[in-house]
C-alpha cells in the first residue's frame, strides 16, 4: 500500500514523455484574453450588487458610515431580532444599542443552532455575481458562525465591491486567505423537478447592508 | 489492480437498457422537464458573459498545461497540503482509496459520516464498502439523499434525482424518514430534508467529501455547492476526509477564477453557486482539527497515456452536456449503466475500465457535437467517442454483422460496376417493406437500425444511372 505514490507518478511520467522541459514558459502560454477587471463606477458597482442580492432572495439595505448602527436595527427589527451572535472582531462602533449583541467565539454549535442569527462583516463583495466574500478574519467569524444561525446580517462597504470574480479572487490570494467561502443569496436548492427553494441547511435568511 | 466504476462492470449494454427506459413515459418527462430547465437558464447567463470563449480557452489551456506536469502539480499539492497540517495518501484503484477511508474512520472509532455530494466516491462504490465495514454514510446532497433513501442509483452528475418528481420524492421520505405527514410542495420535501439531517450535522465527528479543484500553489482544496449540507460537512466534525481524482489538481489559485465562473453558468444556468468553500490543512480554532486526503488514480493515469483521448481528464463535471445532448434527453441517465452518463460517460467510462466494459458506451451518441458546443472546458467529445469506436473495432468489439456489413460496403464502393449491381439487387429487395419512400422493420441484422427509425428507400433510378442517361453513356 506504502508504494502507490511512486506507481502513480511513474505512470503520469511515461505518460506525458516528451513534454517542453520549461514548465514555467508553459504556464505562461495559457492565453488569459478573458475579463480580468471591470469598468462600473461606484455607484454602478453598488446597484448592481443590489440587483443581483435581490434576485437571490436576499434584503438589502442602503446607509451611510455614520447611519450604520441605526441601519443594523432597522434590518434586524424588520425581521424581529433581538439577540445577535457577533464574532470578537466585530468593531463597537457598528453595534445600535437596541439589540443585544453576544460574542460568538466560544459558543458550542447548539448555542449557534438555537441563536436567532449573527452579524458579520465581510471581506469583499463582487457585483457581476451577487457573491459576498468571507474570508474568516476578525470582523467575519469563525466559519460556523456564519453557516449555523438561521439568519445572517451581513456589511458591506462600497470600498469592498469589486465587479468581477478575477478582481475579487485576486484580492483575497494576495491576503493570504487560507480560508474562504463565497456565499451568493440564502442557501438554496433546485433538486426538486428544478424549483428554485430558497433556504435549506445553510441559513435561510439572509440580510446585507451596503455602506458608503 | 482493478478499476472499477460504480456497477458498470455488471451493466446491460446501452441499446437494451435506452429500449426499456424508453418505455418509461414517467422518466422520460422528468429528465425532459429537468433539462430543458437548466438549458434554458444556461443559456441565458452565458449569453451575457462577452468572454465566454475567451474563458472556455483559457479553461481548456490550463486543464491541457496541468495534465502535462501533473506528477509535479500533484507533489506541489502534498507538499503544501502537509505544511498547513492535511495529511495526503495515494490510491492506485478504488478498493485502495475505500480501504484508506475506512482505516481512518474506525481508527478513530467513528461509525458513521455525512457526506457532502462526490462523483468520485460513487465511482469506487464507497457508500457499499463503509456499509460493509459497520460504518453508516449519510449524504447530505437533497438528490444523493433522495437516491440513496429510493435505494436507486444517480442519472445525471449534478442533479442526481431528476429522474424523480415531487410525488415519488414524498413517497420515500415519509417511508425512510418515519413522517406521519409530509406535504408535496418542494418547499415542504427540503423542510424535511433540514430537519433530518441537522441533527446529524451537529452531532456526527467525521465528514467526508470530493473536492472540485485542489491548487497545488497553496495546499487548498476548492468545494462548489448550494444548499450549505457541503459548509456544514467541512466545518462542523472533527475528522475530515476528502476524496478527488488526480485530475481535480489545478496550478495555481488564480486559476480559479477561471473556472469559478465556468462551473456554476454552466452546471446550473446561475452567475454563481450559493456556495463555495476554500480551506488549506487544518485551520486553528475553525473547523475538522484533522483532514486527510486521499488522491485516486483508477485508471485516470491510463487515460493520461492516450494523446488522442486525454482531455477527457478536462471535465469539471459540470453536466452541461448531458442536458444538451439528444440521447440522454431522450433516455435518462440510467441507460448509460454508469454514474457517468451522458456524452462525458460515454467517453470517461469506458476508458478508465481499460475499454474492457461499457464498451456500447461509444456508439451511445448520434456525433451531432452538442455536447462539445456547451463544454465549458472545451473537450471535443464527438472526436473522442470515434477514437474509442475505432480502438473498440480494432479490438473486435462491434458486432459480426456490423463488421461484416461494413466491410460489404467497402467491397460495393470501392468499385462503379459492383455498385451498380449492389443497387439493383436492393432495388429489387426492398419492395417489400417500403412505404412512402420509407423502409420500415427491415429484417436480420437490418432490423437494429429501423427498429427505432425508418430509412429512406432506394430511388428507382440512381444517380449513376441519371448521369449516365443524361451524358449517353460518357464519363464527363
Amino acid at each position: 500500500m506504502s508504494d502507490a505514490k511512486p506507481e502513480i507518478l511513474e505512470k503520469i511520467r511515461r505518460a506525458v514523455d516528451g513534454r517542453p522541459a520549461d514548465r514555467g514558459a508553459d504556464y505562461a502560454a495559457i492565453p488569459r484574453s478573458y475579463r480580468q477587471s471591470g469598468d462600473l463606477d461606484r455607484a454602478a458597482l453598488l446597484d448592481l450588487l443590489e440587483e443581483r442580492l435581490h434576485g437571490y432572495g436576499a434584503g438589502v439595505y442602503r446607509t451611510n458610515r455614520a447611519d450604520l448602527p441605526a441601519a443594523i436595527a432597522r434590518a434586524a427589527a424588520a425581521r424581529g431580532k433581538s439577540r445577535l451572535l457577533i464574532p470578537d472582531g466585530a468593531p463597537r462602533e457598528w453595534l445600535p444599542e437596541s439589540i443585544e449583541f453576544v460574542g460568538a467565539e466560544s459558543a458550542g454549535v447548539d448555542a449557534l443552532d438555537q441563536a436567532e442569527g449573527a452579524l458579520t462583516g465581510c471581506a469583499a463583495a463582487i457585483a457581476a455575481t451577487g457573491s459576498i466574500v468571507l474570508r474568516h478574519s476578525a470582523a467575519e467569524g469563525r466559519r460556523a458562525l456564519t453557516l449555523v444561525p438561521d439568519y445572517h446580517l451581513c456589511i458591506v462597504f462600497a470600498e469592498q465591491v469589486v465587479e468581477t470574480v478575477p478582481e475579487a479572487l485576486r484580492l483575497m490570494h494576495e491576503a493570504g486567505a487560507g480560508l474562504l467561502t463565497t456565499i451568493a443569496g440564502p442557501s438554496a436548492t433546485a433538486d426538486i423537478e428544478m424549483t428554485r427553494i430558497q433556504g435549506v441547511h445553510g441559513p435561510r435568511t439572509l440580510d446585507a447592508i451596503l455602506a458608503e | 489492480m482493478s478499476v472499477r466504476v460504480g456497477k458498470a462492470d455488471h451493466a446491460p449494454a446501452f441499446p437494451g437498457a435506452a429500449k426499456r427506459l424508453m418505455g418509461n413515459t414517467q422518466i422520460r418527462q422528468n429528465v425532459r422537464r429537468a433539462t430543458d430547465t437548466i438549458r434554458g437558464k444556461r443559456a441565458k447567463v452565458v449569453a451575457e458573459m462577452a468572454d465566454w470563449e475567451e474563458l472556455r480557452e483559457a479553461a481548456h489551456a490550463i486543464k491541457e498545461h496541468t495534465l502535462r506536469y501533473l506528477d509535479f502539480y500533484l507533489e506541489q499539492f502534498e507538499s503544501n497540503c502537509t505544511r498547513a497540517g492535511g495529511q495526503v495518501h495515494w490510491a492506485r484503484d478504488a478498493d485502495e482509496a475505500n480501504r484508506t477511508v475506512i482505516g481512518l474512520l474506525r481508527g478513530r472509532g467513528q461509525n458513521e459520516v455525512i457526506k457532502v455530494k462526490t462523483m468520485t466516491s460513487d465511482e469506487t462504490q464507497l457508500n457499499v464498502a463503509l456499509q460493509e465495514a459497520g460504518i453508516t454514510a449519510h449524504e447530505t446532497d437533497l438528490a444523493d439523499m433522495i437516491v440513496q433513501l429510493g435505494e436507486d442509483e444517480p442519472s445525471h452528475i449534478v442533479v442526481p434525482a431528476l429522474h424523480r418528481n415531487r410525488a415519488e420524492i414524498r413517497q420515500i421520505f415519509l417511508k425512510k424518514m418515519k413522517l406521519k405527514e409530509l406535504g408535496d410542495r418542494p418547499e415542504d420535501l427540503a423542510a424535511a430534508a433540514r430537519a433530518y439531517l441537522r441533527e446529524k450535522f451537529l452531532r456526527i465527528k467525521a465528514g467526508f467529501s470530493g473536492a472540485n479543484f485542489a491548487i497545488a500553489e497553496t495546499g487548498s482544496i476548492c468545494v462548489v455547492e448550494s444548499e450549505g449540507n457541503g459548509r456544514m460537512c467541512l466545518t462542523l466534525p472533527e475528522i475530515l476526509i476528502t476524496m478527488l481524482g488526480v485530475e481535480k489538481v489545478i496550478p495555481s489559485f488564480n486559476d480559479l477564477e477561471v473556472f469559478l465562473q465556468l462551473l456554476p453558468r454552466s452546471a446550473t444556468g446561475e452567475r454563481m453557486n450559493p456556495y463555495n468553500s476554500i480551506w488549506t490543512g487544518v485551520a486553528p480554532g475553525d473547523g475538522p482539527r484533522e483532514f486527510h486526503v486521499v488522491l485516486l488514480d483508477n485508471n485516470r493515469t491510463g487515460v493520461l497515456a492516450d494523446p488522442e483521448a486525454r482531455e477527457t481528464l478536462d471535465c469539471i463535471r459540470c453536466g452541461a452536456c448531458l442536458n444538451a445532448c439528444p440521447v440522454y434527453r431522450q433516455t435518462g441517465g440510467h441507460a448509460y449503466g454508469s454514474i457517468y452518463s451522458g456524452p462525458i460517460g460515454a467517453i470517461l467510462s469506458p476508458q478508465l475500465q481499460s475499454m474492457e466494459h461499457s464498451k456500447s458506451l461509444p456508439y451511445a451518441s448520434s456525433l451531432c457535437g452538442a455536447c462539445y458546443e456547451v463544454c465549458p472546458v472545451k473537450i471535443d467529445i464527438p472526436e473522442i467517442l470515434i477514437h474509442l469506436r475505432g480502438k473498440l473495432v480494432e479490438s473486435g468489439y462491434p458486432p459480426l454483422a456490423e463488421r461484416l456489413a461494413m466491410k460489404a460496403a467497402a467491397v460495393a464502393l470501392a468499385d462503379g460496376d459492383r455498385l451498380s449491381a449492389a443497387q439493383k439487387l436492393a432495388r429489387l429487395c426492398q419492395w417489400p417493406f417500403e412505404h412512402e419512400g420509407q423502409l420500415r422493420n427491415l429484417p436480420g441484422m437490418l432490423g437494429g437500425w429501423t427498429a427505432f427509425r425508418d430509412l429512406a428507400a432506394i430511388p428507382k433510378e440512381s444517380f449513376r444511372d441519371w448521369w449516365s442517361a443524361r451524358t449517353g453513356g460518357k464519363d464527363a
